[in-house]
């Protein structure tokens, strides 16, 4: 089972992505922005970081980057894909998920311990959860503020399209307090916070997050 | 002749860096202002005259990348260059 990681400039969190993949039993294949080849991966991620010194907006011109065209076309048939944060914005711009990160209400950057509810079990990233699981992971950003139109957010409620939502006050004026959200065929999922962060006690805020790899590692198993 | 590009975030989108900046405004005694959005000018240069053609060129070039129609509204249109200045000799 091979994971890839994508690397843009400005990438931060690809060895932590990576290093979570392993921790979960499989394989990570390290992939670079500007070359459109997969090299045959299973799933990707695209980690956080200020890809292209988030110049413009958030990921709106890491979404042009090679390795996208090839991210986007497999995507589109199926391929999982995660997007952390930086990766999540970057999803967003490609359409590949609906809405857009902007700045946080509070126009601070938030950095803590982050409390979520796990609100969808059935994408390919969510399946080691139990549905409504409470987990702690950090959130780390400064544009993490999920907005869509009225009739995105009902779609999303209704199609139980919300993966993950924040618990115990909302840090960054995310509408209806959501953390995550999945395509219609729960393959591509974003998120704010990082689960790659809490793989494990030693380096975390505990082992919460590793569900999240062990998840993508089962669903390609099992497809 | 440029085409000028403005990129304000829609109405109903909230504008943290626009509050931000109101908030210094009224600390400063600038108490007439009572509200303040904050968006992005592009001034793109382009070969030849600016046609019909080059303006719905970047019309695509905006909703494309300068822009996102998600949360931005934006306008095009052309102005003439200005003057560039001629080192005195």
């Amino acid at each position: 089972m091979r994971v890839g990681v994508v690397t843009f400039p400005g990438s931060l969190d690809d060895g932590d992505a990576a290093r979570a993949v392993r921790h979960a039993g499989g394989e990570p294949v390290a992939l670079w922005h500007g070359e459109d080849d997969l090299r045959g991966v299973d799933a990707v991620i695209l980690p956080g970081g200020f890809s292209y010194g988030d110049y413009l907006r958030c990921g709106a011109i890491a979404r042009f980057a090679p390795v996208m065209r090839s991210v986007v076309d497999r995507a589109r048939a199926g391929l999982p894909v995660l997007g952390i944060c930086n990766g999540f914005q970057i999803l967003c711009e490609a359409h590949l998920l609906p809405g857009a990160l902007i700045r946080n209400d509070a126009r601070t950057f938030v950095c803590r311990d982050q409390a979520l509810r796990v609100e969808t079990t059935t994408t390919a990233w969510t399946s080691s959860y139990q549905p409504g699981q409470r987990i702690v992971v950090p959130l780390k950003s400064g544009e993490g503020g999920y907005v869509a139109d009225g009739a995105t957010l009902d779609r999303l409620e209704g199609e139980g399209r919300v993966v993950v939502r924040y618990l115990e006050g909302n840090p960054n004026g995310s509408m209806h307090d959501i953390a995550g959200v999945a395509s219609e065929d729960g393959r591509v999922v974003g998120l704010m916070p990082h689960p790659e962060h809490a793989i494990e006690p030693l380096t975390g805020p505990g082992g919460d997050g590793l569900g999240f790899f062990t998840s993508v590692l089962a669903s390609v198993a099992t497809v | 002749m440029s085409v000028v590009v403005e990129v304000m975030p829609k109405p109903e989108i909230l504008d943290p860096q626009g509050q931000a900046v109101l908030g210094a405004l009224h600390r400063l005694g600038f108490s007439e202002v009572t509200s303040v959005r904050q968006g992005k000018r592009f001034e793109l240069a382009v070969e030849g005259e600016v046609d019909e053609q080059t303006l719905a060129r970047i019309e695509q070039a905006a909703a494309t990348l300068l822009a996102n129609p998600v949360i931005e509204d934006h306008v095009v249109r052309a102005q003439a260059l200005a003057a560039t200045a001629e080192p005195s000799a």
